[in-house]
């Protein structure tokens, strides 16, 4: 390598005004909240839910989450814009806003990628006491046979597989996915060497 | 075969012995490699028409009824991937303490004055040669219940994207001297080889007369460089 990488370090109890103000009530811009598209974009427009849990499995009241994802026909945003109008494809939330501190973002579901990955997210877990982000994706238990085939989530041990799919529960809102982050613990998340 | 973006002789573990938050929150397991050919080879869109001028001068933007108080600084540096390209209109998120050592947050209980002039949060976005640049107040010292009379050195957070997700990068930046970065688990939890990475340069060319000191902090950021290997994590 040409350059050294500089080092990672927590992003620290204190970064909601610097990168999520708007949604704990500080007067600054932040780039994205928990709204991935809105409804004029194409596609099923679904929520997906949970919270960030440590090794004592007590909910984290100071982690932030980041989503990237395609959109529904498996393509991802273009920065010079076009596409999928209302479609944003990322989003930014903290989960210190909510009393029970539950994350939520309301986006539409993703379609298969590249014609070989299951319809899934890629998620960022940043918190006070991670020095390194972690990286993670989000699939969807209404989606048994793409994920049978999906080759990332082969490359997990069978074991472990069942906790990187959400959860569908069906509401008079429409379709809301379930995710828990583990840290640690038999539960613990599958997180990827990105 | 497999890719990696993140050279982890650079980064910090998941759990260190000195820094106690991590022992509940790091994870345990071996982090998995991505397949071949799976990786997302691109990174998160948002709109730059966010960012607003004012924003690269903290001294600024948080004003209320006057001039903040504390030693006014100007940090800059340039963005690079580690393949040695600078990358231009990057967006650069920075949030600091005040010049008291106390951060404008509710969670924020330090018995330390508020400045209702300052508010600590700033955006850039690098230019064509990759250089950002902001204008803030030099953040001082502030104590945390890690150990018994910590201290953390003053620093500057800074958040980063880069061209893809795996670019992305959450760090800290502190300044040269410091006689806390010797006693600090955040910092020393860095590899001792990429400790110095942290830590800024005092610059008497960007320091501006009879107005600010200046700090040099180049950025260098994961995924420009193909980083093979073989199940060896």
């Amino acid at each position: 390598m040409a350059e050294k990488q500089t080092p990672s370090q927590t992003v620290g109890p204190f970064f909601a005004y610097g990168l999520t103000a708007r949604q704990y009530g500080y007067r600054h811009p932040q780039v994205a909240d928990g709204q991935i598209s809105d409804a004029t974009a194409d596609g099923t427009a679904i929520t997906v839910v949970g919270q960030v849990l440590d090794g004592q499995g007590v909910a984290v009241g100071d982690a932030m989450l980041e989503i990237w994802q395609a959109d529904a026909a498996g393509q991802y945003p273009n920065p010079s814009g076009g596409g999928n109008t209302g479609f944003r494809g990322f989003a930014r939330v903290g989960t210190g806003a909510d009393a029970s501190q539950t994350f939520r973002f309301d986006t539409i579901k993703p379609g298969a990628v590249d014609g070989r990955q299951a319809p899934h997210l890629n998620v960022i877990v940043f918190m006070r006491g991670l020095l390194n982000h972690c990286h993670t994706r989000i699939w969807f238990s209404d989606e048994a046979a793409a994920n049978a085939a999906d080759p990332v989530l082969a490359s997990i041990p069978e074991a472990r597989r069942g906790t990187v799919i959400a959860q569908r529960q069906d509401t008079p809102q429409g379709p809301v996915y379930r995710f828990d982050i583990h840290m640690q613990g038999d539960q613990e998340t599958v997180f990827f060497d990105i | 075969m497999s890719h990696r973006a993140r050279d982890w002789q650079s980064h910090p573990p998941a759990i260190d012995a000195g820094y106690k938050s991590t022992a509940l929150r790091g994870p345990t397991r071996p982090l998995i490699p991505l397949p071949q050919g799976t990786a997302t080879s691109s990174g998160p869109v948002y709109g730059q028409d966010d960012v607003r001028a004012i924003d690269t001068d903290l001294t600024m933007n948080g004003r209320t009824n006057g001039e903040p108080l504390g030693e006014r600084i100007i940090v800059t540096g340039r963005v690079l991937d580690d393949a040695g390209r600078p990358l231009a209109g990057e967006l650069v998120e920075v949030w600091q303490a005040n010049a008291a050592g106390r951060y404008f947050h509710d969670g924020d209980q330090h018995d330390a004055p508020i400045d209702p002039n300052f508010f600590g949060g700033g955006r850039s976005v690098t230019d064509a040669d990759g250089v950002y640049r902001f204008t803030t107040i030099r953040p001082a010292a502030y104590p945390w219940g890690n150990h018994a009379n910590a201290w953390r050195p003053g620093h500057i957070h800074f958040s980063l994207f880069g061209p893809t997700i795996a670019s992305r990068l959450v760090t800290q930046m502190y300044f040269p001297g410091d006689p806390l970065l010797d006693l600090d688990p955040i910092f020393q939890a860095v590899p001792a080889r990429a400790r110095d990475r942290l830590v800024s340069r005092f610059d008497i060319g960007v320091t501006q007369e009879a107005f600010a000191l200046g700090y040099v902090f180049d950025i260098v950021l994961a995924g420009g460089a193909e980083t093979p290997f073989e199940g060896d994590r």
